[in-house]
């Protein structure tokens, strides 16, 4: 049977295919106003990847921020579970997953089945999750895909005192008008985004089998930051880690 | 997955009464100029049975329990919040402190009218928002105001010299009273009194203590409404009437094995005051087989409890049951100040492993399988230590999870993330969805 785990995050849906323990297809798509429209058309993406058709499909199981608002999955489950189902699955001895999402970010501890033991989700503050590396981009003014690359190219470790993503955007501001180098002030976005999510994994417990996932996973300059908080010199990145969270939900729904 | 065992329900035959004392009490303080009477308000912590020597007319409103209720109308709570900040005030205060002010400033009395000008107002000083509240509303309506500074240490550290600061301001307020309304003080009603504020917060203790029960014969939902007439009123005999004919339907139901949740599969404990614009996360937990069975807020904010003979918690025995006969007034004060210090709410100002101690005597005797905190920016004063009770629960190897919102600001509130954060903290008890407790909740 083919099932399907559709992720409706905050910035994009995700969609996952899958069919007996393989990924079938997948899309990604923006989330837009109309969450439910977004999600149908990565629904058809991913369709035509698989070369499937409509009627093909079982089972639907949603999850994400968005995961109330799809009328034709047939469950939910929540953005925790998901991400410790999909992690497991896609690396069988973690056992903390850390998940940073564009709107939020938590870390997850679970068994070996994905079973979710305790987690940590950041409260209601952009510091702790993707959208706050955006603004800072935005006041870097630096595309978001090159705010990683470009903090690794720092030379010294600045502090970015404000905890909240308004006020920081001011602290760049001031640390651009002081002549601070952009690749350093980008790496203090980094420090600063990692120490919140860090102090989140702290809260469940750090275990060194730990796998960082979503979307700005995709970022090395989080990661290296992430890394050097954490004090651990290797961190393993989901390769498509903005997708586990759909794999999580298409796992869900076989069950 | 197999349907777990459906207790017996019923609902309370009693829950009418506490209705109807609760909407005379209101009508009471706001009529009672007609009649001659006087009114005075403050804190659900000021010393209420103290202004009761000035005659059987006196009339109180709390202000956390009216503003509470104003909470749970989100659009009035807005616009008092409103011409709160109008005025200059910073959005991070005491959110019940907030709504009082706004529906004052706004002279719009949520339960019809104007808003009713107290005579006096009087209160106690612990939280530090409690003083500043009613000075600023007894400066604004141009009317006295008496604090009492009960800031002396916890209760197991009280010694002679600490209550005779308590009393004697006690009586210094007594005298502020006399002067402000003109009244000779009566010291028997003073006495009548305090014996019912003994009487009506030992036996809400009791109550609470009924519930280590299981099935728990009360839900914290259903307790919200029942406590809060200590917050009104405790040294009321009504109060303490009712209380005693409530204990007494407890009782029964736990005899006869009635539940709160028919599903009852899962016991947790809360903490602090709930967001009341959005009591249904409680329902909520309800479709998961989950009771909460009281929080150290909701038995100690009025419940005077002790430590029983046997080491268990249960009810502190009043005055009267030790009997101790009080004769002047300033024995009267002394009881009435021993038995606020001994307010478990009051201990943990003093030191987070407090109320961690507390919380943790709950989990063992109302067998608790978990805790939800309340990160509540709404009363930094009952919030304040809240992540040191996390980690001593925690290190007990007690499930804890928290969220974050305001007792009374809907704004610092988010439903979504908060029920999802509920149905992760199920899944980490290993609670699924009961299908058929589910379908009752849509009905």
């Amino acid at each position: 049977m083919i099932t399907t785990g559709i992720d409706v995050g905050a910035k994009t849906v995700k969609v996952v295919l899958m069919e007996d323990g393989k990924i079938r297809g997948k899309a990604k798509v923006l989330s837009g106003f109309d969450q439910e429209e977004s999600a149908r058309e990565a629904l058809e993406q991913a369709l035509k990847e698989a070369g499937l058709a409509r009627e093909a499909i079982g089972s639907i199981v949603t999850t994400g921020n968005g995961r109330k608002a799809i009328s034709f999955a047939k469950g939910d489950v929540t953005e925790a579970r998901a991400a410790a189902l999909g992690a497991v699955f896609l690396y069988p001895t973690a056992r903390t997953v850390i998940d940073v999402g564009a709107e939020e970010s938590r870390a997850i501890k679970c068994d070996a089945t994905g079973k979710v033991l305790d987690f940590a989700v950041n409260e209601k503050c952009a510091a702790g999750s993707g959208a706050f590396t955006e603004a800072m981009a935005r006041a870097l003014e630096v595309p978001l895909e090159e705010l990683g690359p470009l903090s690794l190219k720092a030379t010294q470790t600045i502090p970015m005192n404000a905890q909240c993503a308004v006020f920081a955007e001011s602290e760049v501001i001031s640390l651009i008008h002081s002549k601070t180098e952009k690749a350093d002030i980008a790496r203090a976005v980094h420090d600063g985004l990692s120490s919140r999510v860090v102090a989140m994994v702290r809260r469940v417990g750090l275990d060194s089998e730990l796998v960082l996932i979503g979307g700005v996973a995709h970022n090395p300059g989080f990661v290296e930051s992430f890394k050097r908080t954490v004090g651990l010199d290797d961190v393993r990145t989901a390769a498509e880690p903005d997708f586990v969270g759909a794999i999580g939900a298409a796992l869900a729904a076989a069950e | 997955m197999a349907t777990p065992t459906k207790y017996p329900t019923a609902p309370l035959k009693c829950w009418p009464k506490a209705k109807e004392i609760r909407q005379q009490y209101y009508k009471d303080y706001a009529e009672a100029h007609d009649r001659g009477g006087i009114r005075w308000s403050g804190g659900a912590w000021a010393f209420d049975a103290v202004p009761m020597g000035l005659g059987d007319d006196v009339h109180v409103m709390t202000g956390e329990p009216y503003a509470a209720s104003i909470a749970w109308d989100r659009k009035f709570a807005q616009e008092c919040q409103d011409a709160t900040d109008a005025k200059g005030w910073a959005r991070d205060l005491c959110s019940y402190m907030r709504i009082y002010w706004g529906s004052m400033y706004l002279n719009r009395f949520f339960f019809g009218g104007e808003f009713p000008k107290p005579d006096f107002y009087y209160q106690s000083q612990i939280c530090c928002s409690h003083s500043k509240w009613d000075q600023e509303a007894s400066l604004h309506e141009k009317v006295p105001y008496f604090c009492v500074d009960v800031c002396v240490g916890p209760y197991e550290t009280l010694d002679e010299s600490r209550l005779n600061y308590v009393v004697k301001q006690l009586h210094d307020s007594i005298a502020g009273m006399e002067k402000a309304t003109g009244r000779k003080y009566d010291d028997e009603k003073l006495i009548a009194a305090v014996h019912n504020e003994c009487r009506s917060t030992s036996l809400w203790a009791e109550i609470c203590t009924l519930n280590k029960a299981v099935p728990a014969p009360l839900d914290e939902k259903t307790m919200f409404s029942l406590y809060v007439l200590a917050t009104l009123q405790r040294s009321s005999k009504q109060v303490a009437d009712y209380y005693e004919e409530l204990r007494d339907e407890v009782k029964d139901r736990v005899a006869r094995g009635i539940a709160a949740v028919p599903y009852e599969r899962c016991r947790i404990i809360t903490d602090t005051q709930p967001p009341w614009g959005f009591l249904k996360i409680y329902r909520y937990m309800e479709q998961f087989g989950v009771v909460s069975v009281g929080s150290v807020y909701t038995f100690g904010l009025e419940g005077i409890f002790a430590e029983q003979e046997d080491g268990s918690w249960g009810p502190r025995k009043t005055p009267q049951q030790l009997g101790i006969k009080i004769k002047t007034r300033d024995e009267a004060l002394r009881v009435t100040a021993d038995w606020n210090l001994s307010r478990p709410c009051w201990q943990h100002f003093y030191d987070p492993r407090i109320k961690t101690r507390m919380m943790l005597k709950m989990v063992k005797e109302w067998k608790i399988n978990g805790v939800i905190l309340h990160l509540n920016r709404g009363c930094e004063g009952l919030t304040l230590g809240s992540m040191e009770n996390r980690l001593g629960l925690i290190e007990a190897g007690v499930p804890v999870m928290t969220y974050e919102g305001n007792m009374a600001d809907e704004k610092e509130f988010d439903e979504r993330r908060t029920t999802s954060r509920i149905e992760s903290f199920m899944e980490t008890l290993g609670l699924k969805q009961i299908p058929e407790a589910a379908v009752a909740h849509a009905a």
